[in-house]
């Protein structure tokens, strides 16, 4: 295979990738995750997929997670706002709100 | 009939003004309702035997390296369960940095002191035994030191059958007593319940302003007043001592700072108040919260100034004073030899 083949086969993956790269929307309602309205412990997604987590609770939230596949920090904020995490490496996630230890997501990510 | 109809849409009018006047509320519709009883662990069903076997227990100061400090030396039944102390005092008379947490309603938290390191009564029982600013026993010892009073060996038998005198069955019944210091029904109960008389005017409007302008329920939601969550709101240091909280277990910019939101059913009998003590009345603490907190760094974004009037302050104080119910009655055991 040559350098050039090789080098569009990259892109073509990458396209496809980016095609399929979804977005998943989450709320914070009642101290819980919900997914579509219902309570959800746990998220399947792929890598490059993202999820948006919106606050519908008329206090604070925060999303987080210390997990090696994805850690990060989103803050804390109010009502009405989302914060966006994409998840860029396969493996496990768990996501809790700092403020609210029981409001917890497992987001599972696969290749 | 020209009369009537000209009224009809006045009155309306005047209904939604009035709704208009009054802020509305954030609670998002909580229930208020004290609950029937505490949420059991499968595994520690509550029995008669296990109740008085963590009754003696919790009175026993042989649970402490020096003999002379029992549970109920900090959580005593005479001050809300707590010690009406701004500070814990602990072995060797070493004051600790943080306000004795009284146990009234521990049974419904999801998670246990002010940082929420331990999940579970049972898991909780234990830590200030051990602990070498608290009881300072380490936990064979206290097996040890049990198993050497013959009084205990019938008492754990028909607590926990076959199961023995173990740290385990330790921390079990001592959870067990703990679920039975539970707040009794209060004026605001009463009231709930649809006795107008039960509390005065002043609570009435302190209710709404707790709900509505000053959104105390923003953390104290619920039956037990309280999200089971952690935040920093500002409360004045004491002796210089800038305690980390929730932050130590969970390293989270927001946590830094942070302390469990406490019940505030009988919050009356437990001054002086906050992780710290640092606040002498409930006065103290509403007055603290209308001026946005004391200390603003890492601030909970919920805290933010309220300007109460002095009158809406003393509204806000009847409304937790109606939180109080007839103190739990303990019989005080005598301790096995």
């Amino acid at each position: 295979m040559t350098t050039k083949s090789l080098l569009l086969l990259a892109a073509a993956l990458a396209s496809s990738a980016t095609l399929q790269a979804k977005e998943i929307e989450v709320s914070q309602k009642t101290k819980a995750f919900m997914l579509q309205k219902s309570p959800v412990q746990a998220l399947h997604v792929n890598v490059g997929d993202a999820v948006s987590f919106r606050n519908d609770d008329p206090f604070f939230h925060n999303v987080y997670s210390e997990s090696a596949a994805k850690a990060f920090d989103l803050g804390s904020y109010p009502q009405g706002q989302a914060k966006k995490v994409v998840f860029d490496k396969e493996g496990i996630v768990d996501i809790e709100c700092a403020i609210h230890p029981d409001m917890k997501l497992r987001v599972e990510v696969a290749k | 009939m020209a009369l009537s109809t000209r009224i009809v849409p006045l009155v309306a009018a005047l209904a939604l003004a009035t709704c208009a006047a009054a802020a509305p509320s954030r609670d998002a519709g909580e229930s208020y309702v004290r609950p029937a009883a505490p949420p059991v662990p499968a595994d520690n069903a509550m029995t008669p035997a296990r109740i008085e076997l963590g009754r003696t227990l919790f009175f026993d100061p042989r649970l402490s390296g020096s003999a002379w400090i029992s549970c109920a030396t900090c959580h005593n039944p005479a001050l809300g369960w707590s010690d009406g102390l701004p500070t814990a005092i602990g072995n060797g008379m070493k004051t600790l940095s943080r306000h004795t947490p009284s146990i009234l309603n521990a049974a419904w938290y999801k998670r246990q002191m002010w940082d929420g390191r331990f999940a579970s009564l049972e898991e909780q029982a234990l830590g200030p035994i051990g602990s070498a600013d608290e009881m300072n026993l380490g936990l064979d010892e206290m097996v040890r030191r049990l198993k050497d009073i013959p009084g205990y060996a019938p008492l754990f038998e028909r607590a926990y059958p076959g199961e023995g005198i173990a740290a385990r069955t330790v921390a079990r019944a001592i959870a067990s007593f703990e679920r039975t210091v539970v707040s009794g029904e209060s004026p605001f109960d009463r009231w709930q319940q649809g006795d107008a008389r039960a509390v005065g005017d002043d609570a009435k409007r302190g209710f709404e302003i707790f709900r509505g302008k000053a959104d105390c329920v923003a953390c104290h939601q619920g039956a037990n007043f309280t999200d089971d969550g952690f935040h920093n709101v500002g409360v004045r240091q004491r002796d210089g001592v800038d305690d980390p909280g929730r932050f130590a277990k969970v390293p989270v910019k927001a946590m830094k700072g942070a302390h469990k939101t406490p019940s505030l059913r009988d919050v009356a009998m437990t001054a002086p108040y906050m992780h710290n003590g640092a606040y002498r009345s409930l006065r103290e603490v509403v007055e603290m919260y209308s001026r946005g907190g004391d200390v603003h760094d890492n601030l909970d974004p919920n805290i933010r100034k309220l300007d109460l009037t002095a009158a809406e302050i003393d509204d806000v104080v009847a409304f937790l004073q109606s939180l109080s119910g007839a103190p739990v009655q303990v019989a005080i055991p005598q301790l096995p030899n």
